[in-house]
């Protein structure tokens, strides 16, 4: 079973659940936690232990100006505005390059081949005998995430069960992340803009097609519009977790509430629970 | 000499735009004859690169100078390199408005051009 962990924006302690429920789960099912906020990963603070890297390449295209004749067929068909010929060279942007081949297939004269260029790194460690955490990182500066997050993903597919916390937004990262999980956990605050930005997530785990329930985090039990917002999309309110200086304390000296809390154990095996019978509404 | 500028609309009494790769339309004028011509920048709501893009459409059609308002360092590269001579305007009103500001600070035609 996959369920990823996504918020229509960053601070509304999306860590904090997908932390505490692989910390949860993975005390008696095989389970990898997958960072894919490529961009700030912070997974790893919350679990130690060494861990193994491979390098994310991609794919860029390199230009042979002795076999090129400047026909400017590569640079038509480079919808991202990538490659420029002019008569005396070509200039090329690799930020705009999507690797997508293309330029390479259309070169009649076979002038364009291709070379990895590094763009991150993903990081495996097992912070416990059933735990695995896949880190994705991204270098700074480079403008792609979805073949970091991509790259993740496919490290994570041994175990039984993988939670995906993914970035913070609604953009193409999450899109990627969320895309063909059994289960979508949808983390929010009971502000106006937080419910704003839950609209949005929402909408994007609908389109893919992906059963979702909310965690309302840092509640200060004035819910009333999140939980109606909820009730006309059919979205379970799956947990509420309150505001509190203590929990807050706790996560920020790296520590996990369920790891200290047999209460918060309870509550995030409760979770799990639900995240399963709506995996099972898929069905 | 071939004159580009960005515009809102297919003519000289279009609102100048500011932006360079998604600018609308880019008003072509021949500074010799005065005659123009309009082109529709069809990436314009494109997702990525439409300053390179705008820009290959200038090279494609024999562009000496470029009066826009913002051009991306991306554009601004390709720009140069074609030996596309930038110019910033940013006064707002017309299309035409912005040729006769360019045509006042840049009186005479130079030689060869
Ligand atoms: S690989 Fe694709 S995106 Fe990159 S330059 Fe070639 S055509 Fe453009
Ligand atoms: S398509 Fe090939 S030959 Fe034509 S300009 Fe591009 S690299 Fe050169």
């Amino acid at each position: 079973m996959k369920i990823a962990v996504a918020s229509g924006k960053g601070g509304t302690g999306k860590t904090l659940v997908a932390a505490n429920l692989a910390e949860v789960v993975s005390r008696t099912l095989d389970t990898t936690l997958v960072d894919c906020d490529v961009e700030e990963p912070n997974l790893h603070l919350f679990f130690g232990g060494p861990a193994t890297s491979a390098e994310v390449c991609v794919p860029v295209p390199v230009f042979d100006l002795e076999v090129c004749d400047r026909c400017g067929k590569c640079a038509g068909f480079c919808r991202y505005g990538a490659i420029t010929v002019l008569q005396d060279r070509i200039l090329f942007f690799s930020d705009l390059c999507h690797s997508c081949g293309g330029c390479m297939l259309i070169c009649p004269k076979g002038a364009i081949r291709e070379e990895p260029v590094r763009i991150g790194q993903i990081n495996i460690s097992h912070p416990s005998s059933l735990l695995t955490l896949v880190s994705g990182i991204l270098d700074e500066g480079q403008p792609h995430a979805t073949p970091v997050i991509r790259s993740a993903k496919e490290h994570s597919m041994s175990s039984c069960l993988v939670i995906f916390d993914a970035a913070p937004g609604t953009a193409c990262p999450v899109v990627e992340t969320v895309e063909g999980c059994d289960a979508c956990i949808l983390v929010t605050e009971s502000t106006p803009f937080g419910l704003h930005d839950l609209r949005l997530a929402a909408e994007v785990a609908d389109c893919l097609g992906v059963p979702a329930g909310v965690v309302i985090n840092r509640s200060d039990g004035r819910d009333r519009k999140t939980t109606e917002f909820c009730t006309t999309h059919e979205l379970p309110v799956m947990m509420t977790i309150p505001f509190d200086r203590k929990i807050a304390s706790v996560q920020n000296r790296g520590e996990l509430i369920s790891r200290r809390s047999p209460e918060w154990q309870g509550r995030f095996s409760g979770l799990f629970e639900q995240c399963r019978d709506l995996a099972g509404v898929r069905r | 000499m071939k004159i580009c500028i960005t515009a809102q609309g297919p003519h000289l009494e279009a609102h100048h735009e500011e932006r360079f790769g998604r600018a609308p339309y880019f008003i072509l004028i021949d500074r010799e004859t005065g005659a123009f011509e309009a082109i529709e920048n069809s990436f314009a709501s494109g997702a990525g690169g439409v300053g390179p893009k705008a820009a290959q459409v200038l090279i494609a059609h024999k562009t000496n100078v470029l009066i826009s308002g913002a051009v991306g360092e991306n554009a601004r590269q390709v720009l140069s390199a074609a030996g596309i001579t930038m110019i910033t305007y940013r006064a707002g009103g017309t299309v035409r408005d912005a040729l006769e500001w360019y045509l006042r600070n840049n009186p005479g035609t130079p030689e060869g051009q």
